[in-house]
């Protein structure tokens, strides 16, 4: 039977209030292209994303019509480059194929140009790691990311230092489109295997031959159902959440089966992450606004978070046979236009965002510093953020912009979902010893947890 | 497969009668009809049965949307499965 009341919230929810599902994303195995022989693995790669992901994008776009659910982004995500490319040392040639592939299939990003490096490296994995900026200023479509802590294994500090020289890097190769590199770059600890966002994507060795992972949205959708339920005490509001996020993720849930079904591949994981668009009416930091704060980065605004995240997992774990991935809600500065506003305000800053971050999902992302930063000061933050997730056991990450030539004041602008920030400022505190000291912060204790 | 078929806009005569002759030319069943008036404003709703239609879905969804424009109205086409998946546990 028809319900339609139940019919016009969803078409209202998809016109009016964003609804999307923000990815579908191919995490793809390439562990059987790995060769001696560097043309071989270039041949091989290229072949695989080709045949397996060659219709991903079609479909996409059939789903979308289908369903009548904007499905916004379709991506894909391979096995650690650095892995694959290890026998034959050809990490940038695979870079470029595997540009070009994502290029000629139509997808909009490709992720795992990636390293995880968590405890220690090989000296493959430092050519690797050296040659990211490269890799990344040369291509289009390719995103890299780099596991440099975990809670079993602590924080290793010689990568954490490398991070801060390849971030250094990466903006001055790309100073020419402000700094764009670094917005296809993360660092993370306790990194995920099916993560279907970017740029931190990429397929772990836990993961099978070809898997589609999606990732949800919906900001909008939640800030709508909460201002309906104006002056409701934050147990209702929680529950109000509960609620949307459920039907958010079922969308979500729909989109992936099919899917796999489609695209010959297994369904994996629905990732119950709230992510924002620059566009008005897709904010997270909004969520908190109608939540009763004046605006996002005052106290209150960790809270406010928390109780979000909360919620939105619960909902969202009922709705999914599978959950995964980062699952949180996004607080990236540039891609919400909330949070632009708050910063622009001077009402939000760093040290605030590092507090939101050991609440929800995932780190300090998108955000763009003065480009005098030192590579340390970026190490600095890292660490931190590392700090952050290796202790209270989540993942954390760090996507930050030292744009050349900018100071604060200045505003940056990436277009598209990357959308522009402020540029914010940083500690002048020096840490550069402390970071060139190196070596591991040991894995933290997991009793006496006070 | 059974789809959604939602008409909005401004309410006028002989909405139902030309959509009903677009669904009958396209070997379209219809199975249950809802419609009401929210403020002038015409809100239909069908649950159609698309087992024996003549046309790819893609092409009855832009001959659907193109009658939509002639009529003034919208009209759009959906998979039944995505309010199914939304509204029921």
């Amino acid at each position: 039977m028809i319900n339609t009341g139940d019919i016009l919230e969803t078409i209202r929810m998809v016109d009016d209030q964003n609804l999307d599902v923000r990815t579908i994303t191919l995490s793809l195995s390439l562990l059987d292209c790995a060769d001696a022989d560097g043309k071989k693995v270039e041949k091989k790669v290229y072949d695989k994303v080709m045949r397996r992901a060659g219709k991903l994008v079609e479909v996409g776009e059939k789903l979308s019509s289908e369903l009548g659910i904007p499905i916004v982004n379709k991506r894909v995500s391979v096995t650690p480059v650095s892995i694959v490319g290890a026998p034959s040392g050809d990490y940038v040639g695979i870079a470029r194929v595997l540009d070009r592939a994502a290029g000629e299939i139509g997808i909009d990003f490709l992720g795992g140009y990636s390293a995880l490096v968590h405890k220690d490296m090989t000296d493959s994995e430092r050519d690797f790691l050296l040659t990211i900026p490269e890799a990344i200023s040369s291509t289009k479509k390719l995103c890299s990311s780099v596991n440099v802590a975990s809670t079993r294994s602590g924080i290793n500090m010689d990568a954490v230092a490398l991070m801060g020289r390849i971030i250094k890097d990466l903006a001055e190769r790309t100073k020419d489109n402000d700094a764009l590199g670094c917005a296809k770059f993360v660092v993370f600890a306790n990194a995920v295997e099916d993560n279907p966002f970017m740029a931190g994507a990429f397929t772990g060795l836990g993961e099978g031959e070809a898997t589609i992972n999606v990732g949800v949205s919906g900001p909008g959708v939640v800030a709508a159902a909460l201002k309906n339920c104006k002056g409701a005490d934050l147990t209702t509001v929680a529950d109000v959440i509960k609620k949307t996020a459920f039907k958010i993720t079922r969308a979500g849930q729909l989109v992936g089966t099919k899917a796999a079904e489609l695209l010959g591949a297994k369904f994996g994981i629905v990732d119950l992450s709230l992510a924002p668009t620059p566009a008005i009416g897709d904010s997270v930091a909004e969520i908190l606004e109608i939540m009763g704060l004046s605006s996002v980065g005052g106290h209150g605004t960790t809270a406010a978070l928390a109780l979000l995240n909360d919620a939105v997992k619960k909902g969202g774990v009922m709705a999914s046979g599978m959950v995964g991935g980062l699952s949180g809600a996004f607080i990236p500065v540039s891609e919400d236009a909330g949070m632009i506003a708050a910063v622009r305000a001077g009402k939000l800053s760093l040290s605030k965002l590092e507090a939101m971050t050991a609440v929800c999902s995932v780190g300090l992302d998108m955000i763009a510093v003065p480009g005098d930063t030192s590579a340390e000061t970026i190490s600095a933050i890292i660490a931190d953020e590392c700090a952050i997730g290796v202790v209270n056991n989540k993942t954390t990450a760090v996507r930050v912009i030292p744009v050349p030539g900018m100071n604060v004041g200045d505003e940056v602008s990436f277009g598209g979902l990357l959308g522009s920030a402020p540029v914010m400022p940083v500690s002048d505190v020096d840490s550069s010893e402390f970071i060139g000291r190196g070596g591991i912060i040991p894995a933290p204790l997991h009793s006496l947890k006070n | 497969m059974k789809a959604i078929v939602t008409v909005l806009g401004k309410d006028k005569v002989g909405i139902i009668a030309d959509i009903a002759i677009l669904m009958k030319k396209y070997g379209v069943n219809i199975c249950d009809i809802s419609q009401t008036l929210m403020q002038d404003y015409f809100t239909m709703i069908m649950l159609v049965d698309l087992t024996l239609c003549k046309a790819d879905f893609t092409v009855l969804q832009s001959e659907l949307k193109k009658a939509g424009e002639e009529i003034g109205v919208d009209i759009r086409i959906q998979h039944q499965d995505l309010f199914d998946s939304m509204h029921k546990i």
